[in-house]
């Protein structure tokens, strides 16, 4: 394999494990006002999240940056053409990301309904337009002779493009209320599993429509490839599961939903990395966007260094964490207890 | 019109998230201090304290982290001419700061974080060491990317003018980086400790928990005054890297319009900008312009007027001499700050030497008054580096001028420019409360050494972010 495919295959396992990670915390931050109801039980929910989501916000750092480092040309065009969308996205992590941290450090009931919605939507709107982003890279956008976009935001809306975006926030908040189940006990996890049946149904009908669609917008075979039937089994399975008690394989299954449906964008995407809907010709390549040789190798090697360390080193913060939260004594949460003087970070 | 707009919303978005990122690299320094004098000595207080500034630090890195990813994503999205050109060798230290650094940061701050009551205290300990670790490393690819634009090295250029990287050793051992690096970390151990030694000083006049706080002022004076003495060595030596491979840069600082030999330095002066070459200079001091740009008495420095007709003959016709204004006081204000805090630590040194620290009413609050130097410094010190670049985006190969997104329009940029003014004030004020109010707080009572925690029924909600 040359080493412009090998790092065509690493960003597209970047972008599968931003979506299988940041997913759920996509979807916790999207339901966690719902599956609690007051304030205790929404601080259980988000504490599911907590260890972790601002390490899973980094698979997202390296998909960007490492598509810097080894495709420049794709770089500069994907992100000056998405120029809305990306500032979109980044005030959403924004809101996701200050939210998260800054919510529980006063009691004022403003400050709370503030960043309760400004989490809710940010979880909504960053898979949303990330999906819209990597769907237009397939469906095409107006790019000239010169990789320049000519485009403008609405030509970004394409409706393949927002049906991708739906279709993650579908599998998001999917993911979301397996994991929610998996990690917590009474009713959060009863309300996680009541949402996981209409969520269910929610992501299979945005799947399958998708697959269905992409056969047509990629070209090539109609009948649905390998990885695009694992994402319809996948998802079927978790929407099946989830209303069950087994939690790990019903978080096991919408972790591979999204991860196929992720990974099939980029698996019709190759060679290509942006298809241009002016003319053929004009398209992104891994050919004729990667950096040269040398600094391909220095990047292999750099990542043959570190990613299996953070794969290590994160899969053991997973491992510490592991335990579900328990709900307070319910003698605790009757009466109505100070705060915790969160003396810690956090 | 669009170049412009696009150069004032990287200017507004990296001064902001460079407000955040000494505090946290700092801080998380002297937290790591704190927790392995608590792991020492076990005494509650110091327990108290490191969560007491755990806290205050997560607050920041809450904000750098995402103004972080503003800078990210900046490069494609408003430098996409930039991008296509440099990204074989500038996209190479950003990528590997995020595999090697960035992960490690905040995977370990959330096992720190959450890890209090859950893991056996030595990788607790180590947790807080590799956050502290992982804020150094980030600074080092972004400045060994930074030094890159200032002095690139390490390249060949390909069949179409483009810079293609063939020596990565030569990026991280580039003199700019090696000493702008040192520099900067120097001034992240500052901005910390000053920091640190504010707030004790506001709680040490305030009579509050003095134990404590007494501990964490003098802790913030010991790790400022070899800091800040290092960092007037470091500043001066990086100065006369600058002048070796940026003279435009060094001579605009000076306000130095023509070659001198010796050069005197202007200490101050009135007027001098782009448009007047004859100041009235107050203040001038003999020689000492040639000692601090060549290290040597009687050292030449060659003036702007040189400079620009060298530039014209190697690069074809244009203005090559950065903003006099902006250079000439950003250096005036990094040395002169600098210099009173230097006499702060040493007089604080001096105060914990006779053990007064805690006492010493005139000491506190200068301490307190002193927050907002280092801030103003690292302001300066990123105008003085980035404004003395111009009008070259990297130094000789690609002017700025050049370098913004064909396809983005400056209606586009006055969107996102408004979006980040707005979100980065509403930010600033959020955090600004939250640290003021964190601040003053009085220690946990009740967070006694040993599982002693008023949550300890439910350690992770009571802990949740």
């Amino acid at each position: 394999m040359q080493l412009h495919t090998i790092w065509f295959v690493i960003l597209a396992i970047f972008w599968i494990g931003f979506f299988v990670l940041e997913g759920f915390d996509f979807g916790v931050g999207m339901l966690h006002a719902i599956v609690g109801r007051d304030e205790q039980e929404r601080k259980r929910a988000l504490s599911t999240i907590g260890p972790w989501w601002d390490g899973n916000e980094v698979w997202l750092v390296v998909a960007g940056a490492g598509t810097f480092a080894a495709f420049p040309g794709w770089y500069a065009t994907m992100f000056s053409a998405l120029y809305l969308a990306l500032l979109l996205v980044l005030v959403a992590l924004m809101a996701r990301g200050v939210s998260l941290e800054f919510r529980e450090k006063s009691e004022n009931p403003r400050w709370r309904s503030t960043w309760r919605w400004a989490l809710t939507i940010g979880c909504l709107l960053i898979p949303l337009l990330l999906g819209v982003g990597l769907g237009d890279l397939l469906n095409g956008l107006p790019i000239d002779s010169s990789h320049e976009y000519t485009g403008n935001f609405f030509d970004l809306l394409t409706p393949y493009g927002l049906w991708t975006g739906v279709t993650l926030v579908a599998l998001c908040l999917l993911h979301g209320a397996t994991f929610l189940k998996l990690r917590t006990t009474d009713r959060v996890r009863e309300r996680a599993r009541e949402l996981a049946r209409p969520l269910g149904w929610a992501a299979i009908a945005g799947v399958v429509g998708w697959v269905i669609w992409t056969r047509s917008v990629a070209g090539g075979p109609d009948v649905p490839q390998p990885v695009e039937i694992l994402a319809v089994i996948a998802v079927a399975f978790a929407a099946r599961l989830a209303i069950t008690d087994h939690d790990g394989l019903s978080f096991a299954a919408s972790a591979v939903a999204i991860a196929a449906t992720v990974g099939s964008i980029f698996i019709d995407l190759y060679p290509n990395v942006m298809v241009s809907s002016t003319n053929a010709a004009y398209d992104l390549t891994v050919n004729n966007t990667a950096s040269g040789h040398y600094a391909l190798v220095v990047m292999t090697i750099v990542a043959v260094i570190f990613f299996p360390l953070v794969l290590l080193y994160q899969g053991w913060s997973f491992h510490v964490f592991r335990a579900r939260l328990k709900a307070p004594p319910e003698s605790a949460e009757g009466q109505s207890r100070p705060e915790p003087v969160a003396p810690q970070p956090g | 019109m669009t170049n412009d707009l696009a150069r004032w919303q990287f200017a507004t978005t990296s001064i902001y998230h460079f407000l955040f990122v000494p505090v946290t690299i700092g801080l998380a320094f002297l937290v790591a201090l704190l927790q392995t004098a608590w792991h020492r000595n076990q005494k509650p207080e110091y327990k108290r304290v490191t969560r007491f500034f755990g806290t205050l630090l997560l607050i920041n890195v809450a904000v750098g982290v995402v103004t972080g990813l503003v800078q990210e994503f900046e490069f494609g999205m408003n430098w996409s001419s930039y991008s296509r050109f440099v990204g074989d060798v500038f996209g190479g230290p950003l990528a590997m700061e995020g595999l090697a650094a960035f992960f490690l940061e905040s995977t370990f701050l959330g096992l720190w974080v959450f890890g209090w009551d859950r893991l056996p205290r030595r990788v607790h300990l180590a947790c807080i060491w590799l956050v502290a670790a992982g804020a150094m490393l980030s600074a080092m690819f972004i400045l060994a990317a930074n030094s890159w634009m200032q002095h690139p090295v390490g390249y060949v250029l390909n069949s179409h003018g483009q810079p293609q990287l063939n020596n990565v050793w030569a990026l991280f051992t580039n003199p700019t980086f090696l000493w702008g690096y040192v520099h900067v970390i120097l001034a992240s151990l500052v901005t910390g400790s000053l920091v640190m030694l504010a707030i004790s000083a506001w709680h040490l006049r305030k009579q509050s928990k003095v134990e404590a706080f007494h501990h964490t002022a003098r802790l913030s004076v010991l790790v400022l005054l070899p800091a800040i003495l290092l960092q007037m060595f470091v500043g001066n030596k990086l100065g006369e890297i600058e002048n070796t491979y940026q003279p435009a840069k060094i001579a605009a600082a000076e306000a130095q319009w023509n070659n001198c030999q010796p050069c005197s330095f202007s200490a101050f002066q009135i007027g001098g900008g782009n448009n007047d070459q004859t100041p009235t200079q107050v203040i001038a001091i003999p020689h000492l312009l040639s000692v601090l740009a060549t290290g040597t008495w009687n050292g030449a420095v060659i003036g702007l007027n040189q400079l620009q007709k060298e530039d014209v003959k190697k690069y074809g016709p244009g203005n090559y001499i950065p903003d006099v204004f902006i250079q000439y006081w950003s250096m005036r204000v990094m040395a002169y700050l600098g210099s009173l805090i230097a006499l702060l630590a040493l007089w604080g040194a001096w105060l914990i030497h006779k053990g007064r620290l805690a006492r010493s009413k005139w000491f506190l609050r200068a301490g307190l008054a002193a927050v907002v130097a280092p801030f103003v410094m690292n302001t300066a010190g990123w105008l003085l580096t980035e404004s003395g670049r111009q009008p070259w985006i990297v130094q000789g190969l690609m002017k700025t001028v050049n370098a913004n997104s064909p396809s983005v329009s400056s209606t586009d940029i006055w969107i996102s420019l408004i979006a980040f003014v707005l979100i980065y004030i509403a930010l600033g004020a959020a955090d600004l409360i939250l640290m003021l109010r964190y601040s003053r707080r009085d220690l946990d009572p009740d967070d006694g050494p040993e599982g002693t925690s008023p949550d300890k029924h439910a350690p992770t909600p009571a802990m949740s972010y």
